[in-house]
């Protein structure tokens, strides 16, 4: 059984409590239910693929074609979780193994501070620094036009946002493998890197995958700051120089305001629905193959 | 690895040790592009914002004029933004914290039932803010409400609710099983438990993660875009919109006049501040509420 046996005195407070904890079930059950009600008129005049990957989007006419934004968000999320990984797995190896106690007194009230910083603020940082360096001094090295407002800048600005939340949460993890286990290794004429790479990194390599997970999750839903320097271009990116338009970015912008053409409003809905499928979708995919790796590890 | 003459073993200890320092190098490399983007983020903003950064700013409302650059501060963001996220935090705290007590001290921890509610809390913690707002919008139409503080103080409160929830799970989770035990050994109910030492230990933590709450809702601009509305007066009612700072930074930057998006970035200062003081506040409170802690 789910409950332990009350007694008499504790049962009424938890019959009281117990409708709160079923809220966040019913909750997600409701949004998604909403979400697919709201969208169901324009699902039912076509097959969800037609939707999902055909390349027009022109409102005015008719056509609800989403495979721009869904590619839009795809590239944009990838490519800045394929930036912050690596910088913030090294970065946290670094705080966790090698750096002095005076370095991570620093670290960490800077790191604390980022992970809560607002989007728009890392939005206008995107506008103000990246969107010109990728414009003025990037994009010309590989020879390429581009106002900057593209697809790489809202990556480095995604990128810049979960480094945060990646590093803390992996410090974390790191310091929590047991230095018995980092001594064996060491007693045994291991340097210290080879420590890290057969030691560390094995023990502590679910977590850090689990830190990654968070990081990617925000990322795929950021909204105004990757709006703000992506360029906001319903087509299909062809390099990480051209814009592009996330769902994220697409429900900004148009959501308040679609009441006036048929079916549009179906149309964003159906957006919010597919943004959701993929963010669950990923987490579910990560909470899985955790519980594989911590099954076979025993 | 061991078992060759002693110069061939130390030519290979060599290029261990080579590759030992080159992954150093490249583990300072990157923490010290990290510490300089995160250092180069403030600083910017910090200088960017000096010019507009006058006492007016916090002290008045958008005068006529405002955005073409003359008189005015932002005072309505800054309440409503305050106004929101109190609403929003007391809101999800009245939920959060009867489903966490619920969670711990009435159900098994390994139970199916547990593990369903946790999960979905990792799902809704997923859902990004933007589908919270849409959502929010389409309860709005429901309901026949107009963009207003009460609109936008649910769905913030929605954004807020698996924040909360699941730090205020973790920090309870920590609590030693014989502190409960020892309870329920001198007579006292599951209730009395729960609230009177299993909250009272957690207490520290149920700070932090308000604070940490707060400051998510503080900063978060597409849960209120379509919910909230903007407005140039102070907001007096529930049902009257509600300028947030996050929006207020984000139009005055998209604005073609110079002085205007000097106050965005004067805005942006404040909200920072303000972000800053949640965060040291969180830290103090924490250290100073766990000297009463049994350990």
């Amino acid at each position: 059984m789910a409950f332990y046996r009350l007694s008499r005195r504790d049962r009424v407070p938890g019959l009281a409590t117990a409708p709160f904890a079923f809220f966040p079930v019913a909750l997600a059950a409701v949004i998604f239910l909403a979400l697919l009600a709201k969208s169901w008129p324009l699902l039912s005049l076509k097959s969800l693929s037609s939707l999902i990957f055909s390349t027009t989007w022109l409102p005015s006419r008719g056509h609800f074609g989403l495979w721009p934004f869904v590619l839009g968000t795809l590239w944009v999320t990838i490519t800045a979780f394929l930036l912050a990984v690596p910088v913030s797995i090294l970065t946290s190896l670094y705080l966790s193994e090698y750096a002095p106690a005076r370095v991570r007194r620093v670290f960490q009230p800077v790191l604390d501070l980022l992970a809560g910083m607002p989007s728009v603020i890392y939005g206008m940082w995107g506008v103000l620094v990246v969107v010109p360096l990728v414009g003025k001094y990037l994009a010309p090295v590989f020879g390429h036009q581009s106002s900057g407002y593209s697809i790489l800048a809202a990556s480095l600005v995604l990128a810049l946002m979960i480094l945060p939340t990646i590093i803390s949460v992996s410090v974390e993890v790191l310091n929590s493998v047991p230095l018995s286990l980092k001594e064996a290794a060491l007693s045994l004429g291991a340097t210290r890197f080879e420590v890290i790479r057969y030691v560390v990194m094995k023990k502590s390599f679910p977590g850090i995958l689990a830190a990654c997970g968070l990081g990617l999750s925000r990322a795929f839903g950021e909204t105004i700051a990757v709006l703000m320097v992506v360029g906001n271009v319903p087509l299909i990116p062809r390099s990480l120089l051209s814009p592009a338009y996330p769902l994220p970015a697409l429900l900004a912008n148009n959501y308040g305001e679609m009441m006036s053409i048929p079916g549009y409003e179906s149309a964003l809905n159906l957006a919010a629905l597919l943004l959701l499928v993929i963010v669950v979708g990923f987490s579910l995919l990560a909470r899985w193959y955790l519980v594989r790796i911590s099954r076979r590890s025993g | 690895m061991n078992n060759q003459p002693g110069h061939q073993n130390s030519g290979r200890l060599r290029t261990r040790l080579r590759v030992e320092s080159f992954f150093k190098l490249l583990m300072v490399v990157s923490a010290c592009l990290v510490l300089a983007s995160l250092v180069l983020i403030l600083a910017i903003i910090l200088w960017k914002s000096l010019p507009a950064l006058k006492l007016s700013m916090i002290t008045r409302n958008p005068g006529s004029g405002y955005y073409l650059g003359r008189e005015g501060g932002i005072l309505n963001a800054i309440l409503g933004s305050l106004q929101v996220v109190f609403g929003a935090t007391l809101l999800a705290l009245a939920i959060a914290l009867p489903a966490v007590v619920f969670l711990n001290s009435y159900l098994r921890r390994k139970s199916r039932l547990a593990e369903l509610i946790r999960f979905a809390l990792d799902v809704l913690w997923g859902i990004p803010s933007i589908v919270y707002g849409a959502f929010g919008f389409l309860i709005m139409i429901t309901f026949h409400l107009r963009a207003s503080l009460l609109a936008g103080l649910i769905t913030v409160a929605l954004v807020e609710l698996p924040i909360l929830s699941r730090a205020l799970d973790e920090t309870i989770k920590l609590v030693p099983a014989d502190l409960k035990e020892a309870t329920y050994s001198l007579g006292a109910s599951r209730w009395q438990t729960a609230t009177r030492v299993v909250l009272r230990q957690t207490f520290p933590g149920l700070v932090t993660a308000v604070l940490m709450a707060m400051g998510r809702g503080l900063g978060d601009a597409a849960a209120v875009l379509f919910t909230a509305g903007y407005t140039d007066k102070i907001t007096t009612s529930l049902l009257q919109p509600v300028a947030t700072l996050p929006l207020a930074i984000f139009f005055q930057l998209n604005s073609p006049f110079p002085e205007v998006q000097q106050r965005a970035f004067a805005s942006a200062a404040i909200l920072t501040l303000l972000i800053l003081l949640i965060s040291l506040a969180s830290r103090s409170l924490s250290r100073r509420l766990s000297r009463h802690k049994i350990r």
